[in-house]
């Protein structure tokens, strides 16, 4: 399904997300089960995350901390007292029959992402609220001889903590949405609060999307777009779901609110009807937990705790280092670069040259072995010790690479492979005479050409000093001696 | 507070319970008389009391709270040893979603 240009031009499409982050602490948010991922099925429970009668929840400090933490990435205000509530429903994953969320005094609020557009333009998206909430477990329909008849159900996630952000209804299209969610991610990255893996399900979104006639005073009727698993299938769903409202409207039918499920296979979404009825969740107060109450000096005391978020330390890698802001962009792009980078800045005493094989030889290389930063056969201490030879001379940017290449295979230092291999930098002024007497002396017609003016044959002769030295000649000297030798 | 049966029956299917007509009617009456000895309540003035008063503390305000360190969970048989029906470690419940 796709409409035309003009009939998407008449419509504009009116987008809110909500995102669920699965906060990084050890242990679930009301008991002291492990939060582990991949452990045998139903053994990081206990009577808490079961739901036994009689269990009483304990709320996880940690949980809090990174609450506030989140909060203030977000620009949110934390309320000084929030309250948990029961959000009723069945369903064999919810074991207690209700999950703890917290409804009308949610833990933050208020707050704002400042999101950059494709176009380049910024935009700021409204942060509704940010509220705590324990996870379901897993039902699983599929895999079993019996699963014709029977859905199995593992409770080790029950329990996991959440935060759920709710933003307003200001992105206008899947491209903001793409954005919101991007800039999203690296703030609960950065700020530590969730690895936010998406196959793991540690950041899950959902999309409320409504269309009206641009211009029009009033939002349409929104449809609830779940199962957006990948940034990929949240642009592609909301594209199908802006487009098929509109074929609705102009059908003369009518949009109705309901929840819709997405189907990457198809690429279309699916009504739920099944979970209309059962939308009245009965909120009420947890009578099981206190209020939670977050006073000024333990606020500032978690806050004091935040690490450095990324519009700031980009804004940081541009001034201390001198970066450009695209590759300032791009070295932030995860916690884990930035952080390499910085190390290899940092020992290598030289930003852009590091900013360089960051983005160059070590992307390429990591890419060409399928590695993630963190598996990195080369340390950003061990890149830094490289750089650092470049800088004082010791090795040219070519030997550098050939060296680098020998450090992916091996644990040796920069410097013991380049004694190793006998390829330390020739920047000693007889050692290249004597190599550069012998290539002019070998091309007695090039010498002439550049005496009667075709200075261009430099780059040949160099080209054969550096061939002749393995490499090893300092260039740069090279040229200043055939110059100065030819002139 | 007027308790009718339709309301009766929408709680009832909210909570997943199947009440026979007689049970309706009864379920009315009592759910009314519950709630009227609620409103009577009510009539207190509770202006300057919290919510939760009966339980709220004067330790500090992470004194109800827990450090995030791990206990040894249940075993998984004893996990699952009350489940109506286990298999391979699983809970197993009736198909729940339609094919």
């Amino acid at each position: 399904m796709s409409v035309s240009p003009a009939l998407r031009e008449k419509y504009e499409a009116v987008i809110g997300l909500e995102v669920h982050v699965q906060l990084a602490t050890r242990t679930k948010i009301f008991c002291a089960c492990p939060t582990g991922f991949g452990a045998q099925p139903n053994t990081n429970v206990c009577p808490v995350c079961l739901g036994m009668p009689g269990a009483l929840p304990v709320l996880n400090k940690r949980v809090v901390e990174m609450a506030v933490q989140a909060a203030t990435a977000l620009n949110c205000t934390v309320r000084e007292e929030s309250i948990f509530a029961r959000k009723n429903y069945f369903y064999p994953d919810l074991p207690k029959g209700y999950q703890i969320s917290q409804y009308d005094k949610p833990v933050a609020e208020h707050g704002f992402i400042d999101i950059v557009l494709p176009s380049g333009d910024h935009k700021r998206i409204g942060v509704t609220r940010a509220h705590l909430e324990d996870d379901a477990g897993k039902s699983i329909h599929d895999g079993f001889r019996d699963s014709d008849k029977y859905t199995y159900v593992d409770l080790n996630r029950t329990g996991t903590p959440l935060i759920e952000i709710v933003s307003e209804p200001d992105l206008r299209s899947a491209d903001e949405a793409y954005a919101y969610l991007t800039e999203l991610k690296l703030l609960m990255q950065y700020c530590d609060v969730s690895t936010c893996d998406m196959e793991k399900g540690h950041l899950r979104c959902d999309a409320n999307v409504s269309v009206r006639l641009r211009g029009a005073p009033q939002f349409g009727t929104k449809a609830e777009v779940k199962n957006l698993n990948s940034f990929r299938f949240l642009k592609q769903a909301i594209d199908y779901e802006i487009d098929r409202q509109i074929e609705l409207i102009e059908g003369g039918g009518r949009v109705i609110q309901e929840t819709r499920l997405y189907n990457p296979d198809s690429g279309e979404t699916v009504s739920m009807r099944s979970k209309e009825a059962a939308h009245d969740y009965r909120y009420f107060p947890e009578p099981d937990l206190l209020p939670l109450r977050i006073g000024t000096a333990w606020m500032s005391e978690i806050r004091g705790g935040m690490p450095e978020l990324h519009p700031v330390k980009r804004a940081r890698f541009i001034t201390d280092y001198g970066l450009r802001e695209y590759d300032a962009d791009v070295l932030i792009q995860t916690r884990e670069m930035s952080a390499y980078f910085e190390e290899a800045a940092r020992v290598g005493g030289d930003g852009r040259t590091a900013a360089n094989w960051v983005m160059g030889d070590l992307a390429g290389a990591l890419k060409a072995d399928s590695k993630e930063i963190t598996e990195s056969p080369v340390s950003a201490a061990r890149l830094g010790e490289l750089i650092k030879l470049i800088g004082s001379g010791a090795i040219s940017g070519k030997l550098a690479k050939d060296i680098f290449a020998k450090m992916w295979t091996s644990e040796d230092s920069p410097e013991a492979i380049m004694d190793r291999e006998g390829l330390r930098q020739i920047s000693d002024t007889s050692a290249i005479e004597k190599i550069l007497d012998e290539v002019l002396a070998a091309n007695p017609k090039q010498v002439e050409q550049y005496k009667g003016g075709k200075t261009a044959v430099a780059g040949f002769l160099v080209g054969q000093v550096m061939k002749a030295s393995r490499g090893q000649a300092n260039p740069g000297m090279v040229q200043e001696m055939l110059k100065a030798k030819l002139s | 507070m007027k308790i009718t049966e339709a309301t009766v029956r929408q709680v009832a299917e909210l909570a997943n319970l199947r009440l026979t007509e007689t049970e309706t009617a009864r379920m009315a009456r009592e759910m009314e008389s519950i709630l009227g000895h609620i409103d009577k309540m009510a009539e207190l003035d509770t202006t300057d009391v919290p919510p939760m008063a009966q339980v709220l503390y004067d330790a500090g305000e992470t004194g109800t709270l827990r450090a995030d360190v791990e206990h040894a969970p249940l075993s998984n048989d004893s996990a699952v040893a009350n489940a109506p029906l286990a298999g391979n470690g699983f809970f197993k419940v009736q198909l729940v979603i339609e094919r």
